[in-house]
């Protein structure tokens, strides 16, 4: 297998992108590429890109709302559209969502609080690309830092997403409101994953954990096998 | 010419802060206050020419979020 290349997007007001970068780094190896958003043009051949948690644009109009509409978003959209693994964590999830790469919309807490700890999640897709090297149902552990993590979508739409087995992770314990208690999602091709906790802060045991290694170490291990 | 685009909730979308808001009114004394729902007025100065639909467009690609939000565009006569 050639040298794996990712790519991490900084936003004016990203905060998230280094750990992002490290953790792929540490996991991952390979090249990491850090990438601007006015940036209309992403490295050749990568294998992964991940859009990295923080305050886009300071959240002006909605979280990620402007980052989503930024030059880079188009070429993630195409890069997803041709089949590269996208992770969108925290505010990478709000773009996604506001890209339209993802269904739903994340809002307001439900409590209104900022909410900063640690969450218990439950694997429930252990099919894609990010997630088959966790057990079904899996009980993992990731830091949660976010405002705006309140998961909503249609009806209809869940029913959808629950039926494509597309809800990726969700919360054990209700900390934002999120409808089904909704933590990450998948595009239906299973190569675009958003989520609100951050697998990124979970990579070594100085972290106080290490269940986010396995999502990184997946994306690089389903690649060389495919 | 100027145009004012209110964004709000969808009926039925949860709205934490529309209820902060309503419990803070209640905290003041004021009573009667069955519900609260906020929103955004979005101000716009606009050259003439520009149409309904562009601004439809403008709405939907941007300034309201069409999973959770609806909109309503009105011109404004200086």
């Amino acid at each position: 297998m050639s040298t794996f290349r990712s790519a991490v997007v900084t936003f004016p007001g990203s905060n998230c992108d280094r750990d992002m970068a490290v953790a792929i780094e540490q996991v991952c190896g390979g090249e990491v590429f850090r990438v601007w958003h006015g940036d209309a043009e992403l490295p050749e051949r990568l294998d992964f890109i991940a859009l990295p948690g923080g305050f886009s644009y300071g959240d002006y109009l909605r979280s990620g709302a402007m980052a989503a509409r930024s030059p880079i978003m188009r070429a993630v959209s195409e890069a997803a559209g041709r089949g590269v693994a996208v992770l969108g964590v925290c505010n990478g999830f709000q773009v996604l969502t506001e890209t339209g790469l993802l269904p739903g919309a994340l809002m307001r807490n439900a409590g209104i609080r900022f909410v900063c700890r640690d969450v218990r999640l439950s694997v429930e897709n252990t099919q894609s690309v990010f997630t088959s090297g966790y057990g079904a149902g899996q009980e993992v552990v990731f830091p949660v830092a976010h405002h705006d993590g309140n998961f909503f979508a249609d009806d209809a739409t869940l029913d959808r997403l629950e039926g494509e087995g597309r809800v990726a992770v969700r919360y054990l314990d209700d900390i934002n409101g999120s409808v089904r208690a909704i933590a990450g999602v998948l595009n239906e091709a299973g190569n675009v994953l958003g989520m609100m906790p951050h697998p990124e802060r979970a990579i070594e045991q100085a972290h106080g954990g290490t269940d986010g290694r396995a999502l990184f170490a997946n994306v690089v291990g389903a690649l060389a096998s495919a | 010419m100027k145009v004012r685009v209110h964004v709000s909730l969808k009926p039925g979308v949860l709205d934490p802060q529309g209820r902060a808001i309503q419990h803070s009114l209640e905290g003041l004394g004021f009573s009667g206050v069955n519900d609260v729902r906020q929103g955004k007025l979005i101000e716009l100065d606009v050259d003439d020419a520009v149409t309904d639909d562009q601004l439809d467009e403008m709405c939907r690609k941007l300034l309201a979020n069409m999973v959770i939000e609806n909109y309503r565009v009105e011109r404004v006569t200086a």
